[in-house]
């Protein structure tokens, strides 16, 4: 009798178990099962074809110029060669390296600071305050997102040579300071992360407006603001068309040394490669700090936008 | 839930208001910070996109319609002279040509081939952040930078891609002398850089997918392939409209890369991969110094990327609603972008 219980009792247990793995399976569908070998490969050769290119500018920019126009691989590892280009590319006057270096630093910095600032307060205001007019114009602003706006370069133009700021970093920071996906980001964000009870307890405390904003909008929107700070950081840095037609390459960002190097010494592929690599290095080395909020910002947004 | 509702009156705006006869000078003072607050946190953005994207929009059109030099500044009233000048040139239209194929060649690839990657990453992965991070790589590369290094990997002599179709037995393809071989190039330098951060924004809208779903499909006896293109592609439906549409704006706006793409930076000897910006940017700033005639080129390409864009959108929709009607909504997608 005893052992029979025992039998039933460790069976029941038995079923139960594997009752509950089936459970477990079925509940998380098929994709829970452990990816096979070919998904890895596969994305094996996309992070091959990902990373490739990067390497290869470090081979050419190791190899010898003449060589390199004989063989498409001249070597197979990078050698300390490289850093005779670095050293070059630095050093040299038409390209004004360190300049370069500064200004792209200066642009997106102050630019992403007040693309955040202004899409933080827009957005607040969009997403949890009332007033005359709120829908019309946040149907205006997401309609401004597919308006191409580059194609008023010309007037721009007039306008910042007419206020003399050709060849200045405020002709390319000014025109950067505000963009519509900036305030539809926050507006999104605020309007499904920041409850209300937070502003009225806010306000019932005797908090004013910009008081509210300050010390729970502002708090409460970090994490959107930091995805949004980087994601203008990164595209103020690989900016080119505008700072080509407003800079030049004795006030140069980064991309325009790229144009630079390309123009005066466009035989030395040695030279021309270390100076790419060079000139992409700095953000490499950001992507290696913030390459994981980089994915979940574009993660994030995919879902809202 | 019912308080994260937009229609919940601010505070300030419901019962106090009938008492106002009585209110006091700091409470009136609140009554207008409440009231013009709103107005002055979205001021910025609105005063200043108006000076720095509006303004210059709509001021495009005033300056097509003059004689305009880069040098000699506003000139006479030209009427549409500068539209039938540009419409006259044959490199216009040749840079029409090689957008309209430069986009196809970059935007139908890059979608189908971010698709794949994130049903790749969709799959239950080791180190998955890992997997993710590497795709995304080449969005942090400028795409000058890019364009140049695929400059050498397209070499037409002793590039790396001609010499490796060499070994497979095939003749080298002239990348920069053949039309079609440049704007594949060009292409792949587009694809390169925005494929993986595609993908992601797909493997956001895939993972949003409910697994009942597949459940669903596999008691039915659907297979993987089955049930990617009957279940994954129409949930998916908002969020490829949406990089449809953005890879479209931005595609037809291609100007990085072919500027890098050899060291004249004006299309090739031919104007073979010249494509409309890059041909604005010619006869703004290169060899006519006409802003007028530029800013008419600026406008034509307006209206053509307005229309594609809405071309698009309807396709895009058409094909994509076709396959989920039958298929319950889900809320948290279809609400952003229907």
């Amino acid at each position: 009798m005893s052992s029979v219980a025992v039998t039933a009792q460790t069976a029941g247990e038995g079923a139960a178990r594997a009752a509950a793995r089936r459970r477990d399976r079925k509940a998380a569908g098929s994709a829970t099962r452990r990816a096979g070998w070919i998904v890895y490969a596969a994305l094996g050769v996309v992070l091959l074809i990902s990373v490739f290119p990067l390497y290869y500018t470090l081979l050419l920019g190791s190899s010898d110029p003449v060589e390199i126009s004989r063989n498409p691989v001249p070597q197979w590892l990078p050698d300390m060669s490289l850093f005779t280009q670095f050293q070059t590319v630095i050093e040299s006057t038409q390209i004004n390296f360190w300049k370069a270096l500064a200004n792209s630093l200066i642009i997106s910095v102050v630019v992403s600071a007040a693309v955040v600032l202004f899409s933080t307060l827009a957005g607040y205001s969009f997403a949890k305050l009332r007033f005359r007019g709120r829908g019309p114009l946040l149907v205006f602003v997401i309609a401004t997102m597919a308006v191409p706006t580059q194609l008023g370069v010309i007037p721009m133009y007039i306008l910042m040579s007419d206020l003399d700021w050709i060849g200045k970093l405020q002709a390319v920071i000014v025109p950067a300071l505000v963009t519509a996906f900036g305030v539809f980001w926050m507006t999104q964000y605020l309007s499904e992360s920041l409850p209300y009870e937070l502003i009225e307890a806010a306000r019932v405390d005797g908090a004013s407006m910009i008081r509210t904003f300050w010390s729970i909008a502002l708090p409460a929107a970090r994490p959107a603001a930091a995805m949004l700070g980087l994601f203008t950081f990164v595209q103020q840095w690989t900016n080119f068309f505008w700072p080509s037609i407003v800079l030049n390459s004795s006030n140069p960002t980064l991309p325009l040394v790229v144009k630079s190097l390309q123009s005066n010494y466009f035989v030395d592929y040695s030279l021309v490669m270390g100076g790419v690599f060079l000139v992409t290095l700095p953000l490499l080395v950001i992507f290696a700090f913030v390459g994981k909020q980089l994915v979940a910002g574009i993660m994030q947004g995919a879902v809202k936008g | 839930m019912a308080v994260l509702t937009p229609q919940r009156p601010a505070p300030g705006s419901g019962a106090p208001e009938r008492e106002s006869r009585r209110l006091g000078f700091s409470q009136r003072l609140g009554r207008w910070d409440v009231k013009l607050s709103p107005y002055l946190y979205i001021s910025p953005f609105f005063i200043l996109f108006a000076v720095t994207g509006l303004f210059p929009l709509a001021y495009t059109a005033y300056v097509s319609v003059h004689d305009w030099s880069l040098l000699g500044g506003q000139g006479e009233f030209v009427g549409l002279q500068n539209f039938s000048d540009v419409l006259a040139q044959p490199t216009f239209w040749k840079s029409l040509g090689n957008t309209l194929s430069i986009f196809v060649l970059s935007s139908v690839p890059q979608v189908i081939i971010a698709i794949t990657i994130a049903a790749l990453l969709d799959q239950n992965l080791r180190s998955a952040t890992f997997w993710r991070m590497g795709v995304l790589i080449p969005y942090v590369v400028a795409p000058v930078a890019v364009s140049m290094i695929f400059g050498r990997l397209f070499a037409d002599q002793y590039g790396l891609i001609n010499s490796m179709l060499g070994i497979i037995g095939m003749d080298p393809i002239a990348w920069h002398g053949d039309r079609l071989a440049s704007h594949v190039a060009i292409a792949s330098i587009v694809n390169y850089r925005w494929v993986g951060y595609n993908a992601l924004i797909f493997l956001a809208a895939m993972q949003a997918v409910p697994r009942e779903l597949y459940e669903a499909a596999v008691i039915d006896g659907a297979g993987r392939v089955r049930q990617f293109f009957s279940i994954t592609v129409p949930q998916i439906r908002a969020t490829i409209i949406f990089v449809v549409i953005t890879s479209t704006i931005g595609g037809l706006q291609i100007f990085d890369e072919v500027r890098m793409f050899d060291a004249t930076g004006l299309g090739g000897p031919d104007r073979n991969w010249m494509t409309t910006v890059l041909y604005l940017y010619d006869v703004a700033w290169g060899n006519q110094h006409s802003l007028g005639r530029a800013s008419a080129v600026a406008w034509m390409l307006f209206l053509l990327i307005v229309l594609i864009g809405f071309v698009n959108f309807l396709i895009t929709r058409q094909i994509s609603t076709s396959g989920a009607a039958k298929k319950p909504k889900r809320k948290s997608i279809t609400r952003g972008n229907a």
